[in-house]
């Protein structure tokens, strides 16, 4: 594999270890199976969950019946709403109020199918998993609705619409040229690899908890909350974490695995099962979303409206704001922009991998290379004309925006020059070839954190902080930041993270991780760095420095900070078939200071996979009778598969801004971003026709064919 | 998942007798469907019968121009033969557009064929599926039934067959063979698998207790000029939505012979007889091959949701014999 083609300019001097390829710190120990998941950490005495979920979608347990599963082999106990210990659920943290979800067993209603019902605790996961096969749980079931449309009578909009409806519609009318389009997302999945799993015991009157999660400190937080305990009573560790994607904050095998632990007085371990995972860790809600563009004949947009719709559940409010993704692409007269959400009978979507961006970024970006078409403009030289100065909603200026120096390597590189606009023309044998572009933006945010740094005696550093790897390298991108910070080789770095005792910090989420834990890195750095400036030897237990960067965030200027990026897609469509297959993808990022080339280059691969996975694959279906999923597994729910990636390319330019102190950031999302929009531009320049529905599926393609049948039919 | 008790079996005897010990012995193959469905508690047997140990895995000649196949060869063993390669070239195409190449490598022909349906609703314990629980009902009809059958379904199932070898096979008119505790017996491939109807779970017409012993191909010039296409979702390691396994030969622009069969659109490989009869004889042609196809696919029924596979179908038709007839004129 190539190492990346790009060169970032950071804030900081050449020549450190910022900015050079390094591989994984924790690589070989997971190539070679050392490396123990929570799943898989041994404990004496332990014992074993297995959940159970309900199976209606609407309704009251009406019975749990028990003493059958109890005299199966090896069952010690079944936890239901009738005999679980109380939970606390009057709090409210980072993700808002007490998600009812975490309430596990506190009453008898069922809002959807797959809620949890039951815990069979037994002497091994085999046993428990039996006995929670054969509990029978009764219902008094009640008609339920899990159909989702932007009609629907229960829908509202959520939060303040942005901008004017009158003003848009005034620009709109006076516009020369008129996009207006409905475009549709389905229900997405993000399943990591590592399905969720939790152990939790008792020790010294501490409850100790082995985790698979995001953010460790945040998940202590939370238990200590949900049990009443005080913070310094629980501690959690995630050492190892195989994806996570937004599904691995707070989730119920964790509060599962304490509360077992709580009643059995020894260790007991919960592991979700794959199908379980579709109802209990969040997703992406189906979309739809009419945007309406309004332009000069020269592309100069005069207005921009995006609506969008999305479900939640009927006990919690999430909204995928999918509509808040152009705030800052374009430079409109008249902007108008607002989320609406229906709340239905199904579980609470989450913040899945780019949320709003990823669904936002698929209807915007195909609205404008409609617009370009129908302008007759290139959608690149579009985007050029409609690059604004300040953010159209903050009216704030950006603190660096590089997204055209990013369309502009990217067209070199992918040879966008060579291209002929007219759609349906290129044939290679059975395949219609086109290629498509989108921009991509995703907010870089940082968050307050804390770290630890300490001289050792023997002249190695040990940097402690409740950071978070969920296998994008944000360990090894952290030990190389201290390296610099210390001016030290990386070798005589110590990394340790994702233990709460070592303190708050973000949660590796909204893209902001590593950026939140480098500048807490940073900064004890520093400090360590002034202490040791006083001289004296480093005592035995070493020298330590500590950091929490409240202050100098929030002495940060207020400006747009965003990571910005152009995706290009080349794809083959077989219009007799249906059959699309994407040939290459490039992805080309302005992504802040590059902290490891090698495993950066793999997260914005990832995320453009994603996206490809997201345009022509991913899909998840719900029955309406039973108002359960259909084919709720992996083998149902498809994602691309090596095959359906043959050449994909990322690089990135210099993107540096000037007041930023730490210079990173975040790349986990951005990669996705666009990229669907790309691909579906795409499939309209292969075959002449717009596919607005995701995921392009053969039958949807196959069904609306091409202009080069339609001419030949007609003629 | 239950406690069950495994058992290898020595020889073929030993291997029906365990079977026929009771109606909750599986025969275990590769285990990469069967294994699956019992984590899923879809089987739940009692006991399984390792029969990969059998001798029941060599491709020989059957003496007159054919292959008999083992039950236990391994689906990437036939895929890789040379034999199978030239003369039935679309069986080794199928096989390998199945699955993936750590599954083919335990998969084997015997368990290939009677690997069950992957209808969300079947291997959903939760959910009614008359061929998992005869008489809960068919809820594919009214639900999720994009992949559902266009041939030869009923009101009480619309599940399709999963398998890409088993389309091949039913195109060269293989041959099952048996072996039951009463002796050995035989079933054209087309028979293997009865009608739907209004009995989905009586899945093959295989006596209870039988265990597949191997196959033949009987020979077929025809065969050598072949080809399978497999259409789906993304390019790999999924099953189709229609396939065809076609053999052609054309002498002077008339087609002399033809071997068509559908994948995906039936609850089992759907040979499409009434496609070859209309071909026989015809002048090779887009025109013919679609009317071909239009032959066999005027019986087909379709649901709200896979309508789309009678133009599938009809465009993979026309696509392939034309390829096939454009590579014979070379």
């Amino acid at each position: 594999m190539t190492v990346a083609t790009g060169t970032t300019a950071g804030n900081r001097a050449a020549g450190g270890a910022v900015g050079t390829a390094h591989t994984r710190l924790e690589g070989r120990a997971k190539v070679t199976g050392t490396a123990r998941y929570a799943g898989e950490v041994p404990f004496a005495e332990l014992a074993h969950g297995q959940l159970v979920v309900s199976t209606v979608a609407r309704g009251r347990i009406t019975a749990v019946e028990t003493d059958a599963v109890l005299a199966m082999p090896g069952v010690l106990d079944v936890l239901h709403h009738g005999n679980a210990p109380r939970l606390k659920g009057d709090y409210t943290n980072l993700l808002g109020k007490a998600d009812p979800l975490l309430q596990v067993f506190q009453q008898d209603r069922v809002p959807h199918v797959g809620w949890p019902v039951a815990l069979v605790l037994a002497e091994t996961p085999e046993q428990a998993r039996e006995a929670a096969d054969a509990l029978v749980v009764r219902y008094a079931t009640e008609p339920h609705d899990v159909a989702f449309a932007e009609t629907h009578p229960a829908g509202y909009g959520a939060g303040a619409q942005t901008g004017g409806t009158a003003e848009t519609k005034k620009a709109l009318d006076a516009s020369e040229v008129v996009v207006d389009a409905r475009y549709t997302t389905p229900e997405e999945h993000h399943h990591p690899m590592e399905p969720h799993a939790a152990m939790a015991r008792w020790d010294g009157g501490r409850l100790e908890v082995v985790d698979t999660n995001q953010g460790s400190a945040f998940v202590a937080d939370e238990l200590a909350r949900l049990f009443s305990l005080d913070a310094e009573s629980v501690r959690v560790r995630s050492e190892h974490v195989g994806g996570a994607f937004g599904a691995k904050a707070t989730r119920p095998q964790v509060v599962l695995a304490a509360m077992a632990a709580t009643v059995l007085h020894r260790p007991v371990r919960v592991v979700l099962t794959r199908r379980q995972l579709f109802s209990l860790v969040g997703y992406r809600s189906p979309t739809v979303q009419r945007v309406r563009l309004g332009a000069d004949a020269d592309g100069r947009l005069r207005a921009l409206d995006h609506q969008a719709y999305s479900a939640t559940s009927s006990f919690r409010e999430f909204i995928e704001r999918s509509a808040d993704f152009g705030r800052v692409m374009y430079g409109p007269d008249a902007y108008r922009s607002e989320n609406h959400v229906v709340p239905l009978d199904v579980p609470t979507p989450s913040f899945m991998r780019a949320p709003g961006e990823a669904p936002g970024s698929f209807a915007l970006e195909c609205a404008i290379d409609e617009l370009a078409e129908k302008c007759g403009i290139d959608p690149i030289t579009l985007r050029a004309r409609n690059e604004p100065e300040v953010g159209v909603v903050s009216g704030l200026p950006f603190s660096s925006r590089n997204l055209l120096a990013c369309f502009e390597e990217g067209a070199r590189r992918f040879g966008w020059a060579e291209r002929d606009p007219r759609p349906g023309v290129r044939r290679e044998g059975r395949w219609l070839l086109g290629t498509g572009t989108a921009a991509a933006r995703f907010p870089s945010g940082v968050a307050p954190s804390t770290a630890a740094v300490t001289a050792e005696a023997d002249g190695t550093f040990t940097v402690r902080i409740t950071a978070a790897d969920v296998g994008t390298g944000a360990r090894t991108a952290l030990a190389l930041v201290a390296a610099d910070a210390l001016e030290v080789a990386p070798e005589r770095i110590h990394i340790r993270i994702a233990d709460s005792d070592f303190g708050p910090a973000m949660v590796a989420g909204g893209s902001m991780g590593t950026r939140s834990w480098a500048w807490a890195v940073i900064e004890a750095a520093r400090a360590l760095r002034e202490k040791l400036a006083l001289g004296g030897t480093v005592p035995p237990q070493g020298l330590t420095a500590r950091a929490d960067t409240g202050a100098s965030i929030g002495a940060l200027s207020q400006k747009e900070r965003h990571s910005f990026g152009a995706q290009f897609a080349e794809v083959a469509v077989d219009v007799a078939t249906g059959e699309v297959r994407v040939r290459r993808m490039l992805g080309m990022f302005a992504a802040g200071e590059i902290v490891n080339p090698l495993t950066a280059r793999s997260q914005f691969l990832g995320g453009m996979i994603w996206g490809l996975s997201m345009a022509l694959h991913e899909e998840a279906v719900r029955d309406g009778a039973t108002g359960g999923h259909v084919g709720a597994d992996l083998a149902g729910y498809h994602i691309a598969a090596h095959a359906d990636i043959p050449q994909l390319d990322a690089g990135w330019v210099d993107d540096v801004d000037e007041d930023d102190p730490v210079g990173i950031k975040g790349i986990g999302e951005i990669g996705i971003v666009g990229a669907a929009a790309a691909v579906a531009n795409a499939v309209w320049h292969a075959t002449g026709v717009r596919h607005r529905d995701l995921p392009i599926r053969p039958d949807r393609v196959l069904t609306a064919g091409s202009t080069e049948q339609a001419g030949a039919a007609g003629a | 998942m239950r406690e069950f008790a495994y058992e290898r079996a020595a020889d073929v005897a030993g291997a029906v007798a365990l079977l026929g010990s009771g109606p909750e012995a599986r025969a275990l193959g590769g285990g990469t469907n069967l294994v699956d469905l019992m984590k899923a508690g879809v089987e739940r047997p009692r006991l399984l019968v390792d029969v990969r140990g059998l001798p029941l895995d060599r491709i020989e000649e059957d003496g007159d121009g054919g292959l008999r196949i083992g039950a236990t060869v391994t689906n990437s063993e036939l895929a890789a033969h040379p034999e199978v390669r030239r003369r039935y070239p679309a069986l080794a195409q199928a096989v390998l557009a199945g699955a993936s190449g750590q599954l083919r490598n335990m998969a084997t022909v015997g368990g290939n064929l009677l690997q069950r349906t992957r209808c969300g609703y079947f291997t959903d314990t939760t959910k009614a599926c008359n061929r998992r629980s005869p008489g809960s009902g068919c809820p594919a009809v009214a639900g999720e039934h994009r992949n559902g059958a266009i041939l030869g379904a009923s009101e009480h199932c619309v599940a399709v067959h999963p398998s890409d070898m088993g389309v091949a096979l039913a195109a060269f008119d293989a041959v099952v063979e048996y072996e039951t505790a009463d002796g050995p017996g035989t079933l054209a491939l087309d028979a293997l698998y009865p009608p739907v109807g209004e009995a989905p779970h009586r899945e093959t017409a295989l006596p209870d207790g039988a265990l597949i012993t191997g196959l033949t191909l009987p020979a077929a010039p025809v065969a050598a000029h072949s080809r399978y296409r497999k259409v789906r979702e993304r390019a790999s390691y999924a099953f189709a939505i229609g396939s065809l396994a076609a053999a052609l030969d054309v002498r002077d622009g008339v087609v002399h012979d033809v071997r068509l069969a559908f994948g995906a659109v039936a609850s089992r490989p759907w040979r499409a007889r009434r496609a070859e009869e209309a071909l026989r004889g015809e002048a090779a042609g887009a025109e013919a091959f679609a009317a071909a196809a239009d032959a066999e696919l005027a019986a087909a029924r379709a649901l709200p949701d896979n309508g789309y596979k009678l133009t599938l179908m009809r465009n993979l038709v026309v696509a392939v014999l034309g390829e096939l007839t454009e590579e014979a004129g070379r």
